[in-house]
């Protein structure tokens, strides 16, 4: 049977030179997208000098960063302090709405009523735009606490974070379930060994797109009224005192925190699902 | 059979009585899969079950595994209906498909029904390291299932299975998927497996030279409904290897077994052939399995 040794597909040869060659791949991979990011911003700074475009159009990403560093923790916009108070928001009802989420999603997993119920609306959901509940939120959780933003974001969150998970917990295949089934094992052990492990690369795929969500649900919500120090407040004040660099300025904070909410997941599948196929490709 | 001198030996592992299996259909007919099978299997058998598509031999293994419920007749495993048996952990399985967990290591997937079973780590540990031996993979067992091939990865199930020691290996088409030469090397496995372990293995194929090269017995089934068309004793001399196949015997036991296949099939006038009925009533097997 040794001849099979010569038929291993892939990374037999340890983790070591597949975590060196990961590495690699992953500096090559994003560099085509550096390129492009840097050159826009060349780009950008030379059409509006040679143009002579007005910085209430479109300011230039000097003048941008400069108006960030100016109002970062003092001058008239506090920008680090309001972007502290939506990242707040936005970590809190993620967490809110996953974890309402992933308990629904068991109860809709485990009862088949339950699912047939709750799948439909969990879709049907997702196409409603939940922003339209913002003054709604305010009403009920009040508009001044940051709980009424991160209810915003909660929902926001919680659909696809439920349909994902109640489809990833149904979705081991019906030989793994006979194996299980062979073993005289118990349906909570099915649940721990079998079923929960195929969920999670249901469950990170949906939080990726759950963590800009929540961004999203903060902000929208801050729009509504409520605490002036949040981002939301700041592009809204800032637009109408037409310092639109500062608008630009938030919008570069909202969207930073927007990457590193998805590379925090990113981090969080390299830790808890390493063997998944889509992590493994790249030692291919 | 060494085995015969144990006093137990009289009893058998598996004895089938009047079993039936009878399926709805997804417009509302019936059909009956199996009809009227007696079996008894001894301890240390090796029983074959081989037959066409859709003759119901994996619906047999999985009634005698208490995966389906039979709609008559009686399943006694070790004197106790199957249930019971596979409550007591009496079956190991190994199906078409490798079903190993991609999160577990090759040594895990080995370990996952002792942990089942609640065996302390040191025992898991050294159960698998030597399951892993017996199927001469202990050089992977921190491997990922998908680090290997797919010979390597039914050897892995078949270390697997047998982990907890069962009363009765179940195997249903385990080398299906496989290419020739690779089957033909996962037989010689087997055939090297059982003599060490003296499992009762019943085994369902529809590989010929497979069922003959590996068994004791081979159980020939028949199609519409599923029923046993023959019984026969392979007396090849043990232990088999390349030489065995190359044997007189064993190419009149492969023609004989053809024959009961064949035979069996121009024997039947309500016979509708084969293709788009059988293809229906696979179907509606898989659906009901």
């Amino acid at each position: 049977m040794s001849a099979d040794v010569g038929t291993v597909a892939r990374g037999s040869l340890g983790s070591e030179p597949r975590q060196g060659r990961g590495t690699v791949r992953t500096v090559s991979e994003y560099a085509p997208a550096i390129v492009v990011f840097v050159g826009g911003i060349v780009a950008w700074e030379l059409i509006v000098s040679t143009l002579g475009l007005r910085a209430f159009i479109l300011p230039k990403p000097s003048a941008i960063v400069a108006a960030l560093a100016d109002n970062w923790s003092s001058g008239r916009f506090g920008l680090l302090a309001s972007w502290q108070a939506t990242t707040i928001e936005a970590v809190g009802g993620l967490v809110i709405g996953t974890l309402a989420a992933i308990a629904t999603a068991f109860l809709a997993a485990r009862w088949a009523t339950a699912r047939n119920a709750l799948i439909p609306l969990g879709v049907a959901a997702g196409a409603i735009p939940i922003i339209a509940f913002a003054p709604l939120m305010n009403n009920w959780f009040g508009a001044l606490s940051p709980l009424s933003k991160m209810m915003m974001a909660a929902v926001l969150v919680f659909f696809p974070i439920m349909v994902n998970v109640t489809r990833g917990l149904i979705a081991a295949e019906p030989a793994a379930l006979e194996l299980m089934r062979s073993y005289a094992a118990s349906e909570w052990t099915v649940l721990r060994k079998v079923r929960v492990p195929t969920a999670l690369p249901f469950f990170f795929t949906a939080l990726k797109v759950a963590t800009t969500l929540s961004l999203i649900g903060a902000i929208v919500g801050e729009y509504f009224g409520g605490s002036s120090l949040v981002l939301g407040r700041i592009i809204v004040q800032a637009s109408s005192a037409l310092r639109f660099d500062v608008t630009w300025a938030a919008v570069l904070l909202a969207a930073l925190t927007g990457i590193m909410f998805y590379f925090a997941v990113v981090v969080l599948e390299r830790i808890f699902i390493p063997w998944h196929a889509s992590l493994r490709a790249e030692e291919a | 059979m060494t085995d015969l001198t144990q006093p137990s030996a009289d009893q058998p592992v598996v004895r089938l009585i009047g079993i039936g299996r009878v399926f709805a259909r997804r417009d509302g007919s019936r059909m009956t899969a199996l009809e009227g099978i007696d079996i008894d299997i001894r301890r240390g058998e090796f029983v074959s079950l081989i037959g066409p598509s859709g003759c119901g031999k994996s619906t047999l293994l999985r009634i005698i595994g208490d995966l389906i419920k039979p709609s008559s007749g009686d399943v006694v495993v070790n004197g106790k209906p199957a249930e019971r048996a596979r409550r007591d952990r009496d079956y190991g399985m190994v199906f078409q498909a490798p079903v190993l967990f991609d999160w577990r290591t090759v040594e895990d997937n080995v370990k996952l029904p002792l942990e089942i079973q609640g065996m302390d780590a040191a025992t898991r540990r050294a159960t698998a390291g030597r399951m892993l031996e017996l199927v001469e993979l202990e050089d992977f067992s921190h491997h990922y299932p998908w680090q290997l091939s797919g010979g390597m990865q039914q050897r892995v199930a078949i270390a697997r299975a047998l982990a907890f020691e069962p009363a009765i290996l179940l195997m249903d088409e385990p080398f299906g998927a496989l290419d020739e030469m690779t089957r033909e090397r996962m037989n010689s496995e087997v055939q090297r497996i059982w003599d060490r372990t003296k499992t009762t293995i019943v085994f369902v194929t529809h590989s010929i030279p497979e069922a003959v090269f590996m068994s004791s017995r081979v159980v020939v089934m028949s199609p519409r409904p599923g029923r046993i068309a023959k019984v026969m004793d392979i007396d090849l001399p043990r232990p088999r290897d390349e030489e065995t196949r190359e044997s007189e015997r064993y190419f009149e036991l492969v023609t004989e077994v053809r024959e009961a296949l064949r035979g069996r099939d121009a024997g039947h006038d309500d016979d509708d052939g084969e293709g788009p009925a059988s293809a229906r009533r696979l179907a509606s097997e898989g659906v009901a399995g």
